[in-house]
């Protein structure tokens, strides 16, 4: 993979997560402290700090890239702050990485980190007659998890997915969750117990479907130069060829949250490149040079356990209708061809949004420099995350060695 | 159904709600004829036409069941659900004409077994919740070979 595009990773760090009802600041703080130290750099040497902003109803919450800037000491450091929904990681990243492509800065620090309340995803309070998010609760009383299962009985119905492949697909990722110490569920379950939680939207159960946590991430990155300057002339053990952060093309034609309709297809026919999904990670592999087969290890958005076969397909690890025989073959787990979501995933997680996409390339950081204790994918050499956040955000990042 | 209460829609200006044909309202574009539901009023969707004017057009009344699913808890606010809570259906169908798929609840004697990706259904205006004086209206699908006491149009 060619040198031009790529930004080094120097270091990557977590605050576990869970349910633990302190201000966000302190989990990024801890989440950029752990990376700072990962990657042996002064936080008085980062020039340039990337935040994910928190999300709140739906919509942009509190200032993050400001935030974590004071409570790491005001510093001079330039700042940025982004918001893309469950996104907003991957977008901190590509501000990041562009600085340093652009050769404005030799060092950045990415944060996101955020604190949920309980229960199902709501609007913003009061009378939101002209916001689409306030109108599809009040209208239709649709969830989250009701597009989410609206994927789901689709891909029942025209692939031949079962209740019992979707159960799967939540064993397989409580099994590795289990092993990382930064899961909120580390706790292996059996097919029986996912299929006896209760139903939340057809054909999606309670333990099918991803919970809201709290949690914080980030990320060091540096100029390729900068890292190899660092590691006394060596280069760095993991980097960043690639970002997408694209956006949809019309027409649109899968219903999205928050949205009633789905693009018109009329005035221009079938949709004439691939559908929205299945464009994010090909992007970022058009921009590092590569294809799905080369990559060895997966990341991604399981906001649902169906969801997760849609995803095998979208970044191209099977053809589409396939992704149920991938899984049934123990392809995507550890020690299987392709796994997926070896970190236990959004199952093992929850999601705290402005970390999320940013852990996602924590745990391929991990994986590539082979510290995934318990839950290692051997020999892996190039990751590639995915993921989608609402009101049209596409999000992957390839990571190779 | 209170006959005392005054019937408003939930929402303004989205379905007609006069006469046994109610119809969702969308905008159609005079220049490319790309539909939007709801209706646009001043850009079009498709990215090759700079279009700034728009017809407000009824949507086909009948279509099928893209995909479906329930609501077995109740939704937070601002849905506002009867108590006791009774789970409902949600559907996005696809209307052939306008090439698009709409999502809308499913009447309430209908479930998910009644279901299947295909199902042809037609619109309805329904109440969706009332309190002391109204009741507020909202347009739901209803299968077509499903019609409880045979009335309908």
């Amino acid at each position: 993979m060619p040198d031009d595009h790529s930004v080094a990773v120097l270091g990557v760090g977590m605050h576990p997560w869970g349910k633990w009802g302190r201000n966000f600041v302190e989990y990024g703080l801890a989440a950029a402290r752990h990376a700072l130290a990962d990657a042996g750099v002064a936080w008085t040497d980062v020039q340039f700090v990337s935040g994910a902003d928190t999300i709140r109803n739906g919509y942009p919450g509190f200032i993050s890239g400001a935030t974590f800037a004071q409570a790491l000491g005001w510093s001079g450091a330039r700042v940025s702050s982004a918001y893309a929904a469950c996104a907003s990681g991957a977008t901190a990243i590509a501000a990041a990485r562009a600085q340093i492509l652009a050769g404005l800065c030799d060092v950045a620090l990415v944060v996101g980190a955020d604190t949920t309340p309980k229960g199902f995803f709501a609007p913003v309070g009061g009378e939101r007659r002209d916001d689409p998010d306030w109108l599809r609760f009040h209208l239709m009383g649709a969830t989250n998890p009701t597009y989410f299962a609206l994927y789901a009985r689709r891909r029942m119905e025209l692939f031949g997915a079962t209740e019992d492949d979707f159960a799967a697909v939540k064993v397989k990722n409580a099994r590795a969750g289990a092993a990382n110490p930064n899961a909120r569920y580390r706790k292996e379950v059996s097919a029986d117990e996912v299929l006896a939680s209760p139903m939340v939207a057809d054909p999606l159960r309670l333990m099918e479907i991803c919970a809201t946590s709290d949690g914080g991430a980030a990320i060091v990155l540096s100029s390729m130069d900068f890292a190899r300057r660092h590691g006394g002339g060596r280069s760095p053990s993991v980097s960043i060829p690639a970002v997408s952060t694209v956006t949809p093309r019309f027409p649109q034609t899968v219903i999205e949250m928050p949205n009633f309709a789905t693009d018109s297809a009329v005035a221009v026919g079938a949709l004439a490149g691939p559908a929205f999904r299945r464009s994010i990670a090909f992007a970022a592999y058009e921009e590092a040079g590569i294809g799905p087969e080369d990559v060895d290890v997966a990341e991604v958005y399981d906001l649902s356990t169906a969801l997760e076969l849609d995803w095998y397909e979208d970044v191209g690890l099977c053809k589409e209708g396939e992704a149920e025989r991938l899984l049934r073959d123990g392809d995507t787990a550890i020690g299987g061809r392709i796994p997926v979501n070896p970190s236990g995933g959004l199952s093992s997680f929850g999601e705290a949004i402005p970390a999320q996409a940013i852990a996602q390339v924590c745990e391929l950081v991990w994986q590539l420099r082979g510290q995934a204790s318990g839950r290692q994918v051997e020999g892996a050499r190039v990751g590639v995350t995915a993921n989608q956040g609402l009101f049209g955000h596409g999000s992957s990042v390839i990571v190779a060695t | 159904m209170d006959s005392t209460k005054t019937r408003v829609p939930a929402v303004e200006g989205w379905f007609t709600t006069d006469g046994d044909d109610p119809a969702l309202l969308g905008s159609r574009c005079q220049a490319c004829g790309t539909y939007a539901f709801p209706r646009e009023t001043f850009f079009c969707a498709n990215p090759e036409c700079d279009g700034t004017t728009f017809d407000e057009v009824s949507l086909s009344r009948r279509g099928k069941v893209w995909s479906y699913t329930d609501a077995r808890y109740t939704p937070p606010a601002p849905y506002v659900a009867a108590d006791p809570y009774v789970p409902f259906c949600i559907a996005a169908v696809e209307l052939a004409e306008e090439k698009m798929v709409v999502m809308g609840q499913v009447v309430p004697e209908v479930t998910v077994d009644d279901l299947t990706v295909g199902t042809e259904v037609e619109l309805v205006v329904e109440v969706l919740y009332e309190d002391d004086d109204h009741e507020y209206l909202v347009w739901k699908w209803r299968p077509v070979t499903a019609r409880p006491g045979g009335t309908g149009a």
